[in-house]
């Protein structure tokens, strides 16, 4: 039995800088898996490699059983694979709807696309009135449900999100991770990347740690919370 | 009464002529606001637009009949330029598209000089050459054809842009070339597409300008440094903007020549234009 995404000892560097090594990590259908690490360790690298915005230097990325590590960016996302940017990156001067349209750019079947967003609308009521509105206009908390529910308008079977709560006003979080959580229990596979590490774990079914490029830590997320080494470095709390 | 006559004449003269520069002013602005390319060659894609109209008129095909041939000639045109000169460019530093472009403009007149030499050349007999005489004005109907023209297409290219599932590509790409690709939208795909669109203007362009212009090899030079002009005044990447701002060009522009002299038809042009960058940076209807 293989997982949905296995990826298999990647190497990812800039300029001779090396952001990644010999890294692994699985993600099994229908978990949500979370990737946590401090500034600089590697995450975003990690979910740029699995969307072809870099290439890997060595190893490979495996999606449903194909090798993935080398198709352009722009046709990853026809696999079932969604990738919501760290910073949000709507498309500020566009309209709500139209944000969620872009979203659904590889399927122009309306029937398809009217599901969508109802689904999106469900996960997060707020852009059900939004809808005419510039994204410019929205909250950040706002903007990045946009980004969340523009990434699931392709329907895909894996949705990564980048930092979902960076610099979001924390009484918006739970919203955000409500509809993860929503997004999540429709059967959609999640890899979740965060640096709010308490959120993430109770979010996750398994999670990883990345630290200067490598993995250092995996396992159950709900032993991960227990962790001395997690509670230590991300959640504040020093062992007595 | 009478300077209200002239004042009307200027003004209907003044919009005919600001609305053929918008049809080559939103061919740049779509190309600078999709992949932030300045195309220093976009006049001499209109030259060569025009060279193309004249050798259609002298096979018997009219400017409304060649309209079409040569904008789809252009666009085809505008991709292969994209695809074997621009694209590389954009993988090189920002400073690159400047230089080749410019390039690509001293080339494409070199060119022209060589094969057709310095010649001014007119279509023979073209079409529309009367009067239209409407409530004491008097305008040319070549002027009007052109108008209308390039109105109907600035106004198709714009619903395109606006209304359609690839113009709405297009804007994302203009935004954020990541958050596209992440879509599932093919950069490259689209920069080439609006390249080509941005060259078709000017095709459309050139065939209705051969009806009142004369053709030579820097024949595009003029009309694309008011085309900058009017992309710098309306907002770069705006085709409203480039609307805006070529009918005020054009209005400046017949204003000057008729109330200064000829001769400092471009003065109003260019104060208006200095007031704007000093004022508004970004254009009247530009962002940020
Ligand atoms: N485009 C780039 N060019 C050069 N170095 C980069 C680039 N992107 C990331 N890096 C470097 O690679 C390393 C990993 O960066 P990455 O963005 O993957 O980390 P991260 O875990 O997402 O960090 P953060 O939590 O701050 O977002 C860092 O040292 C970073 O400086
Ligand atoms: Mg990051």
């Amino acid at each position: 039995m293989s997982a949905l995404l296995e990826i298999d000892h990647i190497a990812v560097g800039y300029d001779g800088m090396r952001a990644l090594q010999d890294v692994s990590l699985r993600a099994e259908a229908g978990a949500v898996v979370a990737l946590v690490g401090a500034n600089g360790a590697g995450k975003t690298s990690l979910l740029r490699a699995i969307s072809g915005l870099v290439r890997a230097q060595s190893g490979t990325i495996r999606f449903a059983g194909d090798d993935i590590t080398r198709v352009p960016a722009h046709r990853i996302v026809r696999l079932g694979i969604a990738h919501v940017p760290e910073g949000r990156r709507v498309f500020a001067s566009a309209t709500v709807r139209d944000n969620l349209l872009l979203g659904a750019y590889i399927d122009r079947d309306a029937k398809h696309r009217r599901t969508r967003l109802e689904a999106a609308f469900a996960a997060f009521p707020i852009l059900r009135e939004r809808l005419e509105q510039r994204a410019s206009t929205l909250s950040g908390g706002e903007q990045q449900m946009l980004a969340i529910a523009r990434g699931t308008m392709s329907a895909p079977r894996l949705l990564m999100l980048d930092e979902p709560s960076l610099g979001i006003a924390p009484k918006l979080i739970p919203q955000i991770y409500a509809g993860i959580r929503a997004i999540a229990t429709g059967g959609t596979t999640v890899l979740l990347v965060e640096q709010n590490v308490g959120e993430a774990l109770r979010a996750a079914d398994t999670a990883y740690v990345l630290q200067t490029g490598r993995v250092v830590l995996s396992g159950d997320a709900s032993d991960l919370i227990g962790d001395p080494l997690v509670q230590e470095a991300f959640l504040g709390i020093v062992a007595t | 009464m009478e300077a209200l006559t002239t004042f009307a004449q200027l003004l209907a003269s003044g919009l005919l002529t600001g609305l053929v520069f918008a049809l080559v002013a939103v061919g740049l602005t779509l190309v600078y606001g999709v992949m932030d390319v300045v195309n220093f060659a976009h006049g001499e894609f209109l030259m060569l637009a025009m060279y193309a109209a004249l050798g259609l008129a002298l096979v018997g095909i009219g400017p409304l009949l060649g309209l079409p041939l040569v904008a789809i000639a252009l666009f085809l045109f505008g991709i292969v330029v994209y695809r074997l000169f621009v694209r590389r460019l954009l993988a090189g530093p920002p400073e690159a598209t400047v230089f080749g472009t410019f390039g690509l403009l001293v080339l494409l007149q070199g060119i022209a000089q060589a094969v057709f030499s310095s010649d001014f050349l007119s279509a023979p007999r073209p079409p529309f050459q009367g009067t239209i005489r409407f409530a004491g004005l008097a305008v040319s109907q070549a002027t009007v054809v052109e108008g209308i023209g390039a109105l109907l297409l600035t106004a198709g290219l714009y619903a395109f842009v606006e209304y359609t599932e690839t113009g709405r590509a297009m804007r994302a790409v203009a935004e954020d070339r990541i958050a596209a690709t992440l879509m599932g939208i093919d950069v490259q795909r689209i920069n080439g597409l609006a390249f080509g669109m941005g060259a078709a203007c000017v095709g459309a362009a050139g065939a209705l300008l051969m009806l009142s212009y004369p053709v030579y090899p820097t024949a595009g030079a003029s009309f694309a440094l008011t085309a900058f002009v009017v992309v710098a005044l309306g907002g770069f990447g705006s085709i409203q903007g480039a609307l805006v701002g070529a009918l005020l060009v054009g209005m400046l522009e017949v204003f000057g020549g008729y109330y200064l002299s000829p001769e400092l038809k471009m003065v109003p042009v260019f104060l208006a234009y200095l007031v704007v960058v000093l004022l508004r940076p970004q254009g009247l209807l530009g962002r940020r």
